[in-house]
């Protein structure tokens, strides 16, 4: 269970700075939603469906992404290298096991509640949506991975602004190539090959699968829990290593 | 009791700690003197387990620092040099946390928190976010936290490094308390004084090396416990004597100012180095 002190900590501080955290959830899905959704994509048909019920699940996806990241990669990577407060976890009798389950558990709940909120919205856009477990399983899943890369990124990476700069050139890209505005089958051979090994790819085709009418794509599913297992793993073998 | 054995540390080409031979005994507050870059931070980095020696052993109360760490963790509280308190969490959940990462069950934390706060005498500000709260304040929230799971030895890496002298007494006094309650304490420090009043016995460190361990007042004999400075001649002359006598009869030949004063822990770091602490 000592997982869960790492996550009582993250929990503590989620709920003192709930409303900050809220709000700033708000702001990038609303101006995605507003320009892409409703500002370009009125009356823009896409795969026989309109735009703003394609666009949704990828910009879920793209969130889930974005706020499980950042939430582990940037307060764990200050916490080692500014703060020095990982020192505190690293002189405690618990495993790196247990202490990224609880960074990435954490990350998590950050990533699932962002994508909550980008469903409510959606809906007052008037998108409409089949949300099912599945649905939350492969939101769950998104997150997880991108919070376990955020804690290998954290953890070797030495500087915050080559962490800024692991955003700008990892992060970013995926953001707007991994299916999340529009079907990667239009980008060229060789792109279009790589953005198919990518995590984000497959949330964002499993997401819109489901919830255009609950249709469950297994590759997508296996893709995302196989980078979510590797990557935690990886994580655990770079907070091992950081004594 | 700690026991260091050939303890070391190579980074690269560079030796910060070169084979450090040193025993400290229960109910002892030892500290380690010596100017920024003696290797003293590194010393304590590695008897807390967060760097991984490269050559060499070090016991804690009989455990392997390398092998051991959980029993080591259970043994020690650490109050490092930087301030690394969560600044999002209260004084109060800063103690709680560490509880919990140390398994207290809920009942003995909640009590110890209350305890230690009252200890440190931040009872009044127990709910307030650290991030609000003055360098002292910090300070002793550390040292509260460090003591959480009660452990046997203490290591306080630069204690009162930035606070001004009031703050820093009380600092001073907080760890005799702990010490006459039974706390090994080892600390770092490049404050003579602080090492003078404050230590049963002191390790001067330069260069990675133990240069001399003794008590302060064997160190001063060692080189001699009254010192005549002299501002004759173009530097200040040292010279150091066993009594005030033989003292006195060298400064009478002396030519311009002459001050005769008993020797320090930094007259001791001088003549053994042949520099000061702070350069």
């Amino acid at each position: 269970m000592d997982f869960y002190t790492v996550l009582w900590r993250e929990m503590v501080v989620l709920r003192r700075t709930f409303y900050k955290f809220f709000a700033s959830r708000l702001v990038s899905p609303l101006l995605y939603l507003v320009a892409f959704g409703w500002g370009l994509g009125r009356g823009l048909k896409m795969n026989g469906g309109n735009y703003l019920e394609f666009v949704v699940p990828g910009i879920i996806a793209l969130s889930a992404m974005n706020t499980s990241f950042n939430a582990v990669g940037i307060t764990l990577n200050m916490s080692r290298l500014y703060h020095k407060t990982l020192e505190e976890y690293l002189i405690a009798p618990i495993s790196a096991g247990a202490f990224v389950l609880g960074e990435v558990l954490a990350g998590t709940v950050r990533g699932l509640l962002a994508s909550l909120i980008i469903l409510a919205l959606a809906f007052l856009f008037g998108a409409r949506l089949a949300v099912n477990g599945w649905f939350l399983l492969v939101v769950v899943l998104t997150c997880f991975l991108f919070a376990a890369l955020g804690v290998v990124a954290a953890m070797t990476i030495n500087s915050h602004e080559d962490m800024a700069n692991f955003s700008t050139f990892v992060i970013l890209p995926m953001s707007f190539l991994c299916g999340t505005f529009f079907s990667p089958d239009r980008l060229p051979g060789a792109v279009a090959y790589i953005i198919e090994a990518l995590p984000l790819t497959h949330a964002s085709y499993a997401l819109r699968a489901l919830a255009r009418g609950g249709e469950l794509l297994p590759l997508s599913l296996a893709v995302l829990a196989a980078y979510a297992v590797v990557l935690f793993l990886a994580g655990v073998a770079v907070v091992r290593k950081v004594r | 009791m700690i026991e260091l054995r050939r303890l070391t540390k190579h980074y690269g080409n560079i030796v910060a700690v070169a084979g450090l031979d040193l025993e400290i005994k229960k109910g002892e507050i030892f500290a380690l003197l010596g100017p920024n870059g003696a290797g003293k931070t590194t010393t304590i980095r590695m008897l807390t387990m967060l760097t991984r020696p490269t050559g060499g052993m070090a016991l804690i109360n009989g455990y392997d620092v390398t092998r051991d760490l959980d029993k080591v963790k259970k043994e020690i509280g650490v109050v490092p040099q930087h301030m690394n308190l969560d600044q999002e969490l209260t004084a109060r959940e800063n103690l709680e946390l560490h509880g919990r990462l140390h398994k207290i069950p809920a009942p003995e934390r909640r009590k110890r928190t209350e305890e230690l706060l009252n200890y440190v005498e931040l009872q009044d500000r127990a709910g307030e976010l650290v991030s609000r709260f003055s360098g002292g304040m910090k300070r002793r929230l550390m040292i509260a936290r460090a003591l959480m799971h009660s452990p046997q030895i203490l290591f306080l890496d630069e204690p009162t490094v930035g606070l001004d002298p009031q703050t820093r007494r009380k600092i001073w006094d907080l760890i005799r308390r702990m010490n006459g309650e039974g706390m090994t304490v080892l600390l770092t420090t490049h404050y003579i004084e602080e090492a003078e009043v404050l230590c049963h016995r002191v390790g001067i460190m330069d260069k990675g090396k133990l240069i001399a361990i003794g008590t302060p007042g064997e160190l001063k004999q060692k080189v001699g416990e009254v010192v005549v400075e002299s501002f004759g001649g173009r530097d200040t002359g040292y010279k150091f004597f066993a009594g005030r006598e033989d003292a006195l009869a060298y400064a009478r030949h002396l030519e311009g100012d002459v001050l005769i004063r008993e020797s320090n822990l930094e007259d001791v770091f001088i003549e053994l180095t042949g520099h000061k602490v702070g350069d």
